[in-house]
Order: C-alpha cells, then structure tokens, then sequence
C-alpha cells in the first residue's frame, strides 16, 4: 500500500481534505496520516467504501498526550563575527501547543492489507478537546474512544454511548495525561528512593504526630 | 474438664465435650464461602473446588451466590477502586462470625498494579482480614493451606474471654465504612481504624549529618 497515493486518492475524493503525511523515520517506516478533525467522517468512511481501499476493521484506537513543548532546531545562518561574515549554527526555539493526538489503526479484512493508521488531533489540552467520533463508521471503535474519553479526557462528538469505562462517573482526572498527579495513598517501599522516600518521611512525620513514640517500633 | 477422666469416661463408652468444642466443631468444618472472584485468582480458587484439588473435604464446597449465607469471603484478584466499595457493602451484608481470606499478591497490596491509578492498594485498607496468601497467582494447594490455617483460627476461638470472635465483642464494630467515589480517590482512603500506614525505619545510608543527599 502506497500511503501517498492513497492521500492524493483521498484528497482526489473528499472534497475539501487536506491530509498531512507524518513520516516515521524509524526502521519500521509506518508512517501515518493526519486529518483534520471536520473531515475525519468523510476520510473514515471513503478508507472504508472505496472499491480499492476497503479499510473495513478498525483494529485499534489509542490516544497520545502532547504537553505543550519547546522544540529546538540547529540552523545555519550567515552572520557578521567581528566584521566577517560566517556561517553560524543558530538554536532556533519553536513552542508547540499541547495537543491530545488520536490514533486508528485500519487493516482491510476483504483486500488482506493494512495497516494504516489514521490521525487526528486536538486545538488545545483545555478547553477544545471535542473531535469527531468514527464509532458510526467502525462499531469496533467504541469501547476504545470510551476508554480515550475517560484517561485522555478526548470528547468523542456522535459516539452513541460516552461515559467513562475503567472509572467511575464523579472521577474528574485522565490518568494518561502526562501532567496526572495520582493521590497519595502512601505503601511502604523497602527500597524508599526520590519521590517516595520524600512522601514516606512526610508520612512518617505525619504518624509521628499522631501516635508519639510508636513509629519507632514498627 | 480434666483430660485424664474424659479418656476414662471415653473408654466406657460415654462420650463427654464442651458446648464451645461442639460450636467450633460446627463452624471449622461447614465455612461456606462467598461465591465471588475478581480476577485470575478467581480461577485458581475455582479450581481449589473442583475434583482434582477438591475443597469439599473441608466442607467447604457450598459456594453461597448470597451473601446473607456466607461464612467466608475469598478476595480472589485485583480489587480496582470502582469496585472496593462493592467489595466492603458484600462484607457489611455477611451474617457473622464471618472471616476473610485476601488471596494473591493483589488483594493484598496491590500487587503489579501497586503503582496504578485505579487499583486499591490492599483490601485490608478497608476490611479486616484473617488469612493473607501470597502469590500471584496462589496455587490450590496455597488456598486449601490458608483455608486450614483459618480452621485453626476458628478451633482456637473461645465463647467468652479475650479470644472470642469479634461479633461477641460489643466493643467491636459490625459493619465497616463503605467508600465513597470521590472527585481524585475513593473517600476516604483507608478506614483509619482498621489500616495504618506501615511505617519502618527510612534508612539513613547515602546522606549527610545535616539530612541531605
């Protein structure tokens, strides 16, 4: 499968898509393309319809979490040192926004090939995280936006049935995120180091209070 | 009773006992436990009451689906905090003297999943436990050994006195606090009456006089 001509043959068929391809420079070359979240439905179902294509079993759904992030870039500028002009290697800084990424894996059952995977991202880690939902395209979509919903906190617009699947409804975190702070439900650690002996002495000192004279025992 | 008359009186054909012998003697040999499993554990202690490991010699082989007739709660697996308060509310629910078997490392701490989010780090946090097995999961032959050392527990327990089971004891609760879903954790936590933090010596090795590294 040639992931280009399958982006121009969707661009060529989806009117007003633009996909990105996102090469991925390791090794296993599976490079994946992005959409735009207004054209995602159309995209899905077109990788599903097409006669050639006939993406018809959606493996996998996973989300990813980008903080936002400084990205930083070894340029080459000419520039005046002392008078003369040289070539000067320049750290150029760009602040990428953080963005909550959704990834599907698609293989095509009827045409035995795939994968490939389809992307699409958030605005913002805040307040727009809606994207449309691909479960009316693959029911097997639904549980895993589920699952996205609840430890990402990604709003799946025209999923039939949101609601968080491993937590409970009153839980009001995404535990995938990367900024998640997990409650500090102290168990002692034989091997207390960093962050774990700093909370064991905080708790020590706690009980300390509490109980006088005992900690000392146990 | 003196020991040496109850051997005479035996050999002569009449057999004598205590009321308390006569209630262990009941309890130890017909605990009926709760028919309830979470995890792989679950499938472990099913296997406990199949023919080839076959709990029925215990008396054991009536797996109540009830609590209201249960002697005995096996905490078989992982107990997620979505469903530790399910967990609490079955205990509350068992008529006592009720005991508790918290099998695999799971139940016990956390086990692999000690670190996660979603996982109670300990039954024991909320409901007070007889048996601890370790393993992950525990053999049969590991649960059968818990169930014999809960045998032993009951036999020793006495009518009156210190050693009494704890529904004798008014002083004792009877039902145990039920968490609630809060916004980050369960609420609360750990049932402070029931669980403290185990606290050891934090070792010293690696820092200076003044405490820093």
């Amino acid at each position: 499968m040639n992931l280009e001509a399958i982006k121009s043959e969707i661009e060529a068929n989806v009117p007003g898509c633009r996909l990105e391809l996102v090469a991925n420079p390791s090794p296993s070359g599976q490079h994946s393309l992005r959409t735009g979240a207004e054209h995602a439905v159309a995209v899905a179902v077109y990788l599903r319809d097409a006669e050639d294509l006939r993406f018809d079993f959606c493996s996998n759904v996973t989300g990813i979490d980008w903080p936002s992030r400084e990205v930083s870039q070894k340029v080459k500028v000419r520039k005046l040192v002392d008078g003369v002009e040289q070539e000067v290697e320049e750290v150029r800084k760009t602040a990428l926004p953080g963005t909550l990424e959704v990834v599907y894996h698609l293989f095509s059952v009827e045409k035995k090939h795939g994968p490939i995977s389809l992307r699409m991202s958030t605005i913002d880690r805040d307040a727009n995280v809606h994207l449309p939902s691909l479960t009316p395209v693959w029911r097997s979509a639904e549980l895993q936006e589920r699952e996205i919903f609840d430890l990402f906190g990604v709003v799946f617009d025209g999923h039939p049935d949101l609601r968080r699947l491993l937590m409970w409804p009153d839980f009001t975190d995404h535990p995938m995120r990367r900024d998640y702070v997990d409650p500090d439900d102290y168990e002692y650690e034989p091997t207390a180091h960093d962050e774990v002996l700093r909370r064991a002495q905080q708790h020590r000192s706690e009980a300390d209070e509490e109980h006088p004279g005992e900690a000392g025992e146990r | 009773m003196d020991e040496k008359l109850k051997n005479e009186l035996s050999k002569q054909g009449i057999f004598t006992t205590t009321l308390q012998n006569l209630y262990n003697w009941g309890r130890t040999n017909s605990i009926w436990p709760l028919n309830f499993g979470l995890a792989c554990c679950a499938i472990e202690m099913i296997a406990t009451t199949m023919a080839r490991y076959d709990m029925a010699r215990f008396g054991a082989e009536v797996f109540r689906p009830s609590p209201r007739q249960a002697d005995l709660m096996i905490v078989a697996g992982t107990v997620t905090k979505k469903m530790a308060p399910l967990v609490v509310r079955l205990y509350n629910q068992m008529p006592e003297p009720k005991y508790v078997i918290s099998m695999g490392a799971c139940a016990i701490s956390g086990g692999p999943f000690k670190q996660g989010y979603n996982v109670l780090k300990g039954i024991d946090r909320f409901i007070p436990v007889d048996i601890y097995i370790p393993g992950c999961p525990p053999r049969p032959e590991a649960l059968l050994d818990a169930f014999m050392e809960l045998q032993k527990k009951i036999d020793e327990q006495t009518l009156t006195g210190e050693k009494r089971p704890r529904h004798l004891n008014a002083g004792e609760p009877s039902e145990f606090v039920v968490p609630r879903y809060g916004a980050h954790d369960l609420e609360p936590t750990k049932n402070p009456n029931l669980w403290k933090a185990p606290l050891v010596q934090i070792s010293q090795a690696g820092t200076d006089e003044s405490g820093s590294h």
